[in-house]
């Protein structure tokens, strides 16, 4: 069975042709590099998706901290993932590329903070 | 809810029998509770909205009438001459902008004159001053954007602009500060008419509301919309109020000079037509319509409207164009038959019905206010003057509004006048926490009385903060806070809550 | 009046990358104005991926982009960063007045960048008929109330625009449990990038109905429905094809108009269809001396190319001045 995709891996969004037998990847075309080809993989077999969204901060200069996933997981993993995310509360300086979770969901990704938590105050 | 705000300096405490009681507080509503603050009565004022002018008055035009295209012999056109002649002392006593741009009703064909001829001689009779007939030059030379077709034009100079909201918050806090009690959320349910029984044969009511009951001696229907209703309530049927609706669209403020004077059409039987509106913040605003509609809550505007309106006015002013309009709103009119109802009920004594009034109502209100004095003095209410009235209220700070020095001086008083919430139109926290202060406790009202959330880009990167100013002014939950009142919260949740 | 050299108006990514080159171009004397209290613009709200892949061979979220350019301006100390501070006023000659918390400053400038950005298309420009009820959010306004205030603006939206805010915030709301009942676009294809469709609506089993608008929106109080027609190739309503979508949010997603009311107060010749300068060359105006970067420029699709554009703005500066020096 032959399926298309657009590659989401990155904002050129090649139209990839994938060959598949028994729900596996037998061939990828379209890809302009080699990522396309694994994100096709994946999204036949075992669809990944990077998540980003905000947490709750307590006692910081933001009232939300973005958070975004190291690493992608499993799209059917999402919604679980969000209920997690909202029980979180950071209550520490932190600085992007922070683990606000380490091997979040036991997804051996972690979850990381893209924003400083405390806002440096400019004095004149 | 008692109104004032949070810091109320006159707080509200319910007497036991007021004097007169007031349904209804928009422009005719506040005009009236201002006037008789002035006497030795205990008033109060009430409004079934969250907030004051959120009914009719909140779509007006913001016209200050001369009396022209008004019947002679009309009470409404006695009432807007006398009302055009006390709004300016008004307006200054309470810190209001009026600006006198003056009004041209303009024809196109050389047949047309002989109706301005007939608008000035009815105009002349009701006592409207300084009418002048002038023709295509003066019109060329005065009004540089409008079409080369007209001929000819009635000018009145005595036309003005205002902000139909702001002078409704501006009285009625003069108001309050003169003692009036004023109450919110109050929508009246049951009206029940005591007869006589006191031993000084004054009538007394009792009125009910959703939240309280009222006592009063005289009470006074300015119900806007909804007055035939309010009237029914004590067995006063005799007129319906049907509602007449009125789409207008505002142009960008850049073409605040567009034209200089307001701009009419002839008048047909039933509207004033669509107009070329100056406001008092400086948007020109095109239309109104005129539709009789069923549904007394039906505000929505629509495409047929947009494109009348569109082709009215292009006959005035060609360069306008449907990429000018940046916003575009409705009102009704509440429309009770040819002329203003303003009567003394007398199988209802001391039930005053100030019923119909539509345009040229805001023009009137301070006429129809002296109006229903009388008529509250003439069925037995004694009208003694206070000794101490406060006839003046400082004038509400706007920053787009004055000079930089002052802003300068205001800043190094107080650093909140420097923190900019309102980037479209320049309005400072410190403003919209002097709102929140004077009795707005949702969006719009910040909107009307700021202009905050009022420009280019609509509350785009204004709404999350004044959000937070109005929850953290009024304690209220973020979810809790309204753009007008129950039922229309901004936000359904909140995270962590 | 304060005499700077350079003053930049803006401190999102299009800002600090000017000042940032522009120091490195020479420009020793720096003033970096931004309203918000924090730099980062529109970027910090910005919290998806997508950012960053031309310019650091990366893929990174809004902030974490806006950071990398926070931290190089922190490390100049030549430049001065100036928050909550808004500009009032622009002349021709180079003059601001600028408001902040207790202080109104005039400053009189050897050379203006404008980084002003962009504000988004509303409701009314788009001329939606109906009512007028609470529920209605620019995609961006809904973007940062859920991303900065932790508010979920509602449960049941419709998204009308199938531009890239739009897109992403259909992506958001349903990460956040609401439910988004479809995404309407005008034109018969979308245009955001093809992967936001791929990732914020097929992912989400999101009816997206391509030719279509809205005619209506229904509600007194808060927003309960909107009337959604199919367009012919003039974009007029096709009756017949009339139907409802209960819902109790708007989503307006349908353009962005780049910010530059200050140097039109300025004199700049302005196009007026694109409410851009007249380029005279890349980033610059009709006025020697002021020039505009970023969004306010030019509404790019991708970050990266604004933080190439400014950078150039910022050496233009840096030549102008050095010349006029």
């Amino acid at each position: 069975m032959k399926k298309k995709l657009v590659c989401i891996e990155c904002p050129k969004g090649c139209v990839l042709s994938v060959e598949i037998e028994d729900g596996k990847v037998v061939s990828v075309t379209g890809h302009q590099c080699p990522k396309g080809e694994k994100y096709a993989f994946n999204e036949i077999e075992n669809p990944l998706r990077i998540l980003t969204s905000s947490v709750l901060a307590e006692g910081m200069a933001l009232k939300m901290v973005p958070v975004r996933t190291d690493g992608p997981i499993p799209k059917e993993k999402l919604m679980d993932a969000m209920k997690e995310i909202k029980e979180i509360r950071v209550r520490e300086a932190l600085r992007p590329g922070d683990p606000v979770r380490k091997n979040f969901l036991g997804l051996n990704v972690n979850l990381i903070a893209t924003r400083e938590s405390l806002v440096r105050v400019y004095k004149k | 809810m008692a109104w004032g705000g949070s810091k109320n300096p006159f707080p509200i405490t319910m007497q036991k029998t007021y004097d007169v009681l007031i349904i209804g507080a928009g422009v005719v509503g506040a005009s009236i509770a201002r006037e008789l603050s002035r006497y030795r009565l205990n008033i109060v004022l009430v409004e079934k909205e969250e907030e004051l002018a959120f009914g009719v008055s909140k779509s007006n035009s913001g016209i200050i009438h001369p009396g022209t295209q008004v019947s002679p012999r009309s009470l409404k056109g006695r009432l807007c001459v006398e009302g055009n002649r006390l709004i300016r002392r008004v307006s200054q006593e309470l810190g209001v902008d009026f600006k006198e741009v003056g009004e041209l009703i303009i024809a196109f064909r050389k047949e047309e004159i002989d109706r301005l001829n007939e608008l000035k001689k009815d105009a002349e009779l009701l006592g409207v001053p300084k009418l002048q007939i002038v023709d295509s030059s003066w019109l060329r030379e005065h009004e540089p954007n409008l079409s080369h077709e007209a001929v000819a034009a009635l000018y009145a100079p005595t036309a003005g602009i205002l902000s139909p909201y702001r002078l409704v918050y501006d009285m009625a806090e003069n108001a309050r500060k003169n003692g009036v009690g004023i109450f919110t959320k109050q929508k009246v349910i049951k009206i029940i008419s005591m007869g006589r029984k006191e031993a000084r044969n004054k009538p007394l009511f009792e009125v009910t509301t959703s939240e309280k009951t009222f006592q009063a001696r005289y009470v006074i229907n300015a119900a806007g919309l909804f007055a035939d209703e309010v009237s029914a309530l004590v067995g006063v049927n005799d007129f319906t109020i049907r509602p007449r609706k009125g789409e207008e669209f505002i142009l960008d403020k850049k073409r605040e000079h567009l034209t200089n004077h307001l701009l009419f059409p002839l008048p047909s039987k039933t509207s004033k037509g669509i107009l070329v509106i100056k406001t008092a913040d400086g948007n020109p605003m095109i239309g109104p319509t005129a539709q009789d509609i069923e549904d007394k809550e039906d505000l929505s505007t629509s495409d047929d409207g947009l494109n009348k309106v569109l082709a009215g006015v292009r006959r005035m002013i060609p360069s306008i164009a449907a990429d000018d309009i940046i916003a575009y709103f409705a009102g009704l009119r509440p429309v009770a038959g040819e002329d203003f109802i303003i009567r003394h009920e007398k199988d209802v004594l001391g039930f005053i019905n100030v019923a119909g009034i539509q345009s040229p109502g805001l023009t009137a209100a301070p006429a129809i206010a002296l109006l229903v004095c009388r008529i509250l003095k003439e069925n037995g209410l004694p009208l003694r003057k206070k000794f101490i009235f406060h006839k003046e209220r400082k004038k509400t700070i706007h920053l787009f509004d004055i000079p930089l020095d002052k802003t300068r001086k205001l800043v190094q008083q107080d650093p909140s006048y420097g923190d900019i919430v309102c980037r479209c139109e320049m309005v400072s926290s410190k403003e919209i926490k002097d709102a929140i202060a004077r009795g707005a406790t949702t969006l719009d009202g910040i909107k009307f009385r700021t202009r905050a959330q009022a420009g280019r880009c609509h509350g785009g990167f204004c709404t999350s903060r004044i959000l937070k100013i109005l929850s953290s002014a009024t304690n209220t939950p973020l979810t809790q806070v309204t753009k007008k009142g129950c039922g229309s919260e901004i936000v359904k949740e909140e995270r962590g809550k | 009046m304060t005499e700077r050299e350079l003053v930049i108006v803006g401190g999102g990514p299009a800002g600090m990358a000017a000042a940032v080159s522009a120091y490195r171009s020479g420009v020793r004397d720096i003033l970096l104005l931004e309203r918000d209290q924090f730099l980062g613009g529109i970027l910090n709200q910005c919290i998806h991926t997508g950012f960053g892949l031309d310019y650091f061979k990366e893929i990174l979220t809004g902030p974490e982009y806006a950071d990398r350019f926070i931290k190089e301006v922190e490390n100049i100390k030549e430049i001065e960063v100036s928050l909550r501070s808004f500009v009032v006023g622009l002349t021709k000659d180079k003059e601001l007045t600028v408001l902040k918390p207790g202080v109104l400053e005039q400053i009189r400038a050897g050379a203006i960048i404008m980084a002003t950005g962009c504000r988004e298309k509303t409701r009314e420009m788009i001329h939606i008929a109906g009512s007028r009820p609470a529920g209605i959010f620019s995609a961006g306004l809904a973007q940062k109330l859920i991303n900065i205030e932790g508010l979920l603006p509602g449960t049941e939206v419709v998204i009308v625009g199938s531009g890239d805010i739009g897109l992403i915030m259909a992506r958001r709301f349903n990460l956040e449990g609401a439910k988004v009942k479809a995404v309407i676009e005008i034109q018969d294809k979308t245009r955001g990038l093809v992967r936001n469709i791929v990732q914020c609506v097929e992912d989400f089993d999101i009816p997206i109905y391509y030719r279509h608008k809205i005619v209506k929106i229904h509600g007194n109080e808060r927003i309960t429905k909107v009337s959604v027609v199919k367009v012919d190739d003039r974009f007029e309503a096709i009756e017949e094809t009339r139907f409802d979508i209960d819902c109790d949010t708007l989503l307006v997603s349908v353009g962005l108009i780049p910010e530059n009311e200050l140097i039109e107060m300025a004199g700049v010749a302005m196009n007026k269809k694109t409410n851009t300068p007249v380029a005279e060359g890349l980033n610059r105006t009709s006025i020697p001396g002021i020039f505009v970067c970023g969004n306010a420029f030019k509404v790019y699709d991708l970050v990266d190319a604004v933080s190439k554009d400014s950078i150039e703005a910022g050496r233009m500066a840096a030549e102008y001045l050095g010349g006029a020096a």
